[in-house]
């Protein structure tokens, strides 16, 4: 079967288009600096609807399911159920959770530890802060 | 702010080749985002097998509901149509990892699933009704969150389908539970 060539026409179209592409790409970036405001303040009832409805799906308090149970998972060291079969992603991490570094897992899973097999994402950060406030009542509950 | 650099490339080529630009090479350039976009395979395939997990656990959610003599037949017969949504969900998936050159998650054992979803407890129909709406809502909103984590469009897709079958799901066990609407929106994600 016969390649059809792309008629002048359609490369003019083309070279246009990215040429006006190109102009307006070539703009100087925008310097994008995040403010320095302090993070919101949880709800721990907040975090305990939240967690039920969004992290519920793969995770429980006190059993391991598709992810690590969560009672006590604030102050632990990443990785550290052992019962749990982690991915070498986690195994790797070495962090301690706390409310820094669970909202940077919260926020993007895969950016924190590629490899991960999470990659639900808890885009607002108010959500994040309830949430992290509710596990962080429950791990003392132990 | 970081710079793309395939962009930035593209730029500097358009740049200094404008005028000789033949429209084969115009082509090619314009095949190069695509082929920047194909990501992370075994990043992708990591994501989607933890979703295979989660209607692995769905799958044997409803079979212990189904055993359970808990379940009208109408009602069963509604679960065992849900149960084979889920199996299809689970192939789907298992089909796009094999793509992807992964390899797929096995499923826990019956017994597994029923002490991790704490089954034993379940004493009536909305026991069992209330166990599978916690874990399709639960579902769509997993599925929800997974989309911006996924590399490529056409997985994005896959999970946003199977997001919306759950979140049908739901919405009838809501209403055979006799749950109100929800009155807000959104009601996921």
């Amino acid at each position: 079967m016969p390649i059809r060539r792309p008629s002048l026409h359609a490369a003019i179209i083309l070279f246009a288009a990215l040429e006006f592409g190109a102009a307006h790409a070539a703009a100087p970036p925008v310097r994008m600096t995040a403010p320095q405001s302090p993070p919101p303040s949880g709800s721990t009832s907040r975090g305990a609807e939240i967690y039920e409805t969004k992290c519920g799906a793969c995770h429980s308090l006190d059993q391991n399911r598709i992810g690590p149970k969560h009672r006590g998972v604030y102050g632990r060291k990443s990785a550290s159920v052992p019962d749990f079969s982690y991915t070498p992603a986690l195994k790797k991490l070495n962090v301690v959770w706390n409310a820094a570094t669970l909202d940077r897992w919260l926020q993007n899973p895969t950016a924190m530890a590629p490899g991960t097999a999470m990659g639900f994402r808890l885009t607002s950060a108010q959500d994040r802060a309830d949430v992290i406030a509710y596990l962080k009542q429950e791990s003392a509950k132990r | 702010m970081i710079e793309n650099p395939i962009s930035s490339s593209r730029r500097s080529i358009l740049a200094g080749t404008a005028g000789t630009l033949s429209a084969a090479g115009l082509l090619a350039l314009l095949d190069r985002p695509a082929r920047a976009a194909a990501g992370n395979p075994a990043q992708d395939a990591q994501l989607l097998n933890a979703a295979v997990a989660l209607e692995d656990e769905g799958i044997a959610a409803y079979q212990i509901g189904a055993e359970s003599k808990l379940l009208s037949p109408d009602v069963l017969k509604v679960a065992v149509t849900f149960q084979g949504h889920h199996k299809q969900h689970r192939d789907d998936l298992l089909a796009a990892i094999k793509r992807l050159g992964g390899t797929g998650a096995q499923p826990k054992t019956q017994a597994q699933y029923a002490t991790e979803l704490g089954t034993a407890s379940l004493k009536d129909q909305n026991g069992v009704l209330r166990l599978a709406l916690k874990l399709e809502r639960g579902a769509t909103n997993a599925y929800l969150g997974l989309i911006t984590s996924l590399d490529q469009p056409d997985l994005s897709l896959l999970v946003a389908r199977n997001a919306a079958d759950e979140s049908f799901h739901a919405a009838v066990l809501g209403h055979v539970l006799g749950e109100p609407i929800p009155t807000k929106a959104p009601m996921f994600g």
